[in-house]
């Protein structure tokens, strides 16, 4: 059995606004084993994004658990979490707002380093920032440029860079590659499938994107309105998805195949608000298989077998 | 390749744009076809000169530093290139008409959706403001909104629904081609199957013939005729939709193919294409995919491959296919 780098229990995360309280993480619950990827897809304003910084504690979160290797991050105090955050890491999607206008190459990667005071020497540290460029392949006479000189896809490289400088377990990629064009978004996907089998990193990697999820990940959560409606291995979802969202989701991806007829499933309407959500399914307004009993009792994720979870009441028998 | 009746046809068009850091080579030497009620889909990477085809065609092209060095854009069998600013009002909006990527900023924010679409009417149609607004309810109820939410303003609607708002403003002149931006690009997949699927039928209902800008394979299988493949200002495969997926030519469509992640079957790794973008400003010698390209020669370098017909109606430019 793998053993769980992360674990996420009951986890929430609301948020004030004028017209009432916004349940942006409503309950969240998945793990993580070691040197996986975890795949968190939902559209906008699902609260994956939300969910990716509460785990990191770079928000925090309102009310649940989160352990990393067993422990739970959410008693550690200040200095505690400062160590911590060595081992966790995150890649932002915007490689054009992520990276200071004002710093060099080597300046934005050396980074944390001088914080985190690794290195004792100039020299050492020039050393590492510039193995750091080289296992992310960034050309060594780029040190001294500046991020608005690179295209998107070399600033992704570097964004890369800082977040391994300091070693890490972990690494919250937030859309990495949906700023970039597809034949980047392929350089850069296949650079982090190699960092991972390399250095052992376990991965959250979110996305809106099901296909570049699908490819990366070995087990999917799909969020909708801050809940996972389903957790499970991505052949198994892809197969047969349980929960009538994800149904919609996939059968919703235009497949750049023809002559492959699928149906598709049409969901009316939109995304409903976030703000002060009533009791039951949160997917009940859009649902072609909705019940009484879903709008009157909130479904909890259920354990389908074979490590599948589903948040539905009538999973298994749609 | 069909033999519809010609729409609108494009020859030799070359745009730049003149900028301090040098000359822009946006389009070059494009010639393309749209037939009558046919779906012809552009596809290409970021720079590819996709945009700049579309505001080309609407003589939108900002000038300066944009200018259409030459060609020709025949529109029902008349030029467009050198009519009058008030000849062209005529047709935009009313003839062709164009849908923007992103449905945030292309509506007025201080103008009710049913005024923005009835000032089209108004403009093109010899009708008075109850007629153009009792019109604009209409269009509205055609891409699935309710005809009382014409008083309600942009904010009041969600992304879906906006852009749905801009597609009935195209529409609502019941134009004969509809030049469609990325139309998809800023909304979810969800309420991209909705709006994909909307405009499916409505191509269907009034016989539009359209122009799909895109950079997703996906959509261009399902909605597209035929599709030109651009990159770097270059039209490098122009091919029917099924010659398209069943037998890609260009070493650069191939590329794209095997970049992008098949959620149909598992792949090991990604075959991406090697390199980069290159600079608009400064393009390579000779065929401008040549130093990207894996299976680049000696004469790639030094001579840009003229489109050759590889099968009926299925051109490619490269050397690869010379005989």
């Amino acid at each position: 059995m793998a053993k769980k780098l992360i674990e996420v229990k009951n986890l929430k995360k609301y948020f004030e606004t004028k017209r009432g309280l916004l349940h942006a993480v409503d309950g969240v619950n998945f793990y993580i084993n070691e040197g996986e990827t975890l795949g968190l897809v939902g559209e906008s304003g699902c609260g994956k994004s939300t969910t990716g910084r509460v785990v990191l504690r770079l928000l925090e979160a309102t009310d649940g658990e989160i352990f990393f290797e067993g422990k739970n991050i959410l008693d550690y105090s200040k200095q505690q979490m400062r160590e911590m955050r060595r081992q966790m890491q995150i890649v932002f999607q915007d490689p054009f707002a992520s990276l200071n206008p004002r710093m060099s190459v080597a300046q934005i990667i050396a980074e944390p380093l001088e914080i985190n005071k690794v290195y004792s020497s100039k020299a050492e540290m020039n050393k590492k920032v510039k193995e750091l460029m080289d296992t992310v392949g960034l050309a060594e006479r780029l040190v001294n440029v500046y991020p608005h000189e690179l295209d998107g896809g070399r600033r992704q490289r570097i964004g890369i860079a800082r977040a391994l400088a300091l070693n890490p377990k972990f690494i919250v990629q937030d859309e990495p590659v949906s700023a970039l064009d597809v034949s980047i978004q392929a350089q850069i996907l296949n650079l982090m499938d190699r960092l991972q089998k390399e250095l052992g990193l376990t991965y959250l990697f979110i996305s809106h994107d099901l296909s570049v999820v699908k490819h990366v990940s070995d087990r999917i959560a799909v969020m909708y309105l801050g809940k996972v409606v389903e957790l499970s291995d991505y052949k198994s979802m892809f197969k047969s998805p349980l929960h009538p969202y994800t149904q919609a989701l996939l059968s919703a991806i235009p497949v750049p195949e023809i002559g492959v007829k699928r149906e598709r499933i049409i969901l009316e309407g939109d995304v409903p608000s976030p703000i002060n959500p009533p009791e039951g399914c949160r997917f009940y307004g859009r649902c072609r298989h909705r019940q009484d009993i879903c709008k009157q009792q909130t479904p909890q994720l259920k354990d389908m077998g074979n490590e599948r979870y589903v948040a539905c009441h009538f999973a298994g028998n749609l | 390749m069909s033999k519809k009746e010609k729409l609108l046809e494009i020859k030799d068009l070359t745009i730049h744009y003149v900028t301090d850091d040098g000359t822009v080579r946006a389009v070059e030497n494009m010639s393309l076809e749209i037939g009558k009620g046919e779906t012809l889909g552009l596809v290409g990477e970021t720079g590819a000169g996709k945009t700049t085809t579309a505001l080309g065609i609407m003589q939108l092209i900002p000038n300066p530093p944009g200018k259409i060095i030459s060609g020709e854009i025949i529109y029902e069998g008349e030029n467009l290139i050198g009519k009058s600013p008030a000849e062209l009002r005529k047709i935009r909006g009313n003839n062709i008409s164009m849908i923007f990527q992103d449905p945030m900023t292309s509506l007025n924010p201080v103008m009710t959706v049913g005024e923005q679409i009835a000032e089209v009417i108004k403009l093109h149609q010899k009708v008075n403001a109850t007629e153009a607004v009792l019109k604009a309810q209409e269009m509205l109820e055609t891409v699935g909104i309710p005809g009382e939410r014409h008083k309600e303003y942009p904010h009041q609607f969600s992304g879906g629904m906006r852009q749905r708002v801009v597609i009935a403003i195209a529409l609502a002149c019941n134009p004969n081609l509809l030049i469609a931006d990325e139309p998809t690009t800023a909304l979810d997949v969800t309420i991209q199957a909705q709006v994909l699927t909307l405009m499916k039928k409505l191509k269907e209902e009034f016989e539009t013939s359209m122009i799909m800008i895109t950079h997703d394979l996906g959509i261009v299988a399902e909605i597209c005729d035929k599709v030109a493949i651009m990159y770097a200002g270059n039209v490098v495969e122009y091919t029917d939709v099924e010659s398209l997926f069943t037998s890609p030519k260009h070493p650069y469509t191939i590329g794209l193919f095997n970049s992008i992640p098949n959620i149909e079957e598992d792949m090991e790794a990604l075959q991406p294409i090697k390199g980069l973008m290159p600079d608009p400003t400064d393009l390579p010698s000779g065929c401008p995919f040549h130093p990207r390209c894996p299976k680049a020669t000696a004469v790639c370098s030094e001579r840009q491959p003229a489109p050759i017909e590889v099968a009926e109606g299925h051109f490619v430019s490269c050397h690869l296919f010379e005989k």
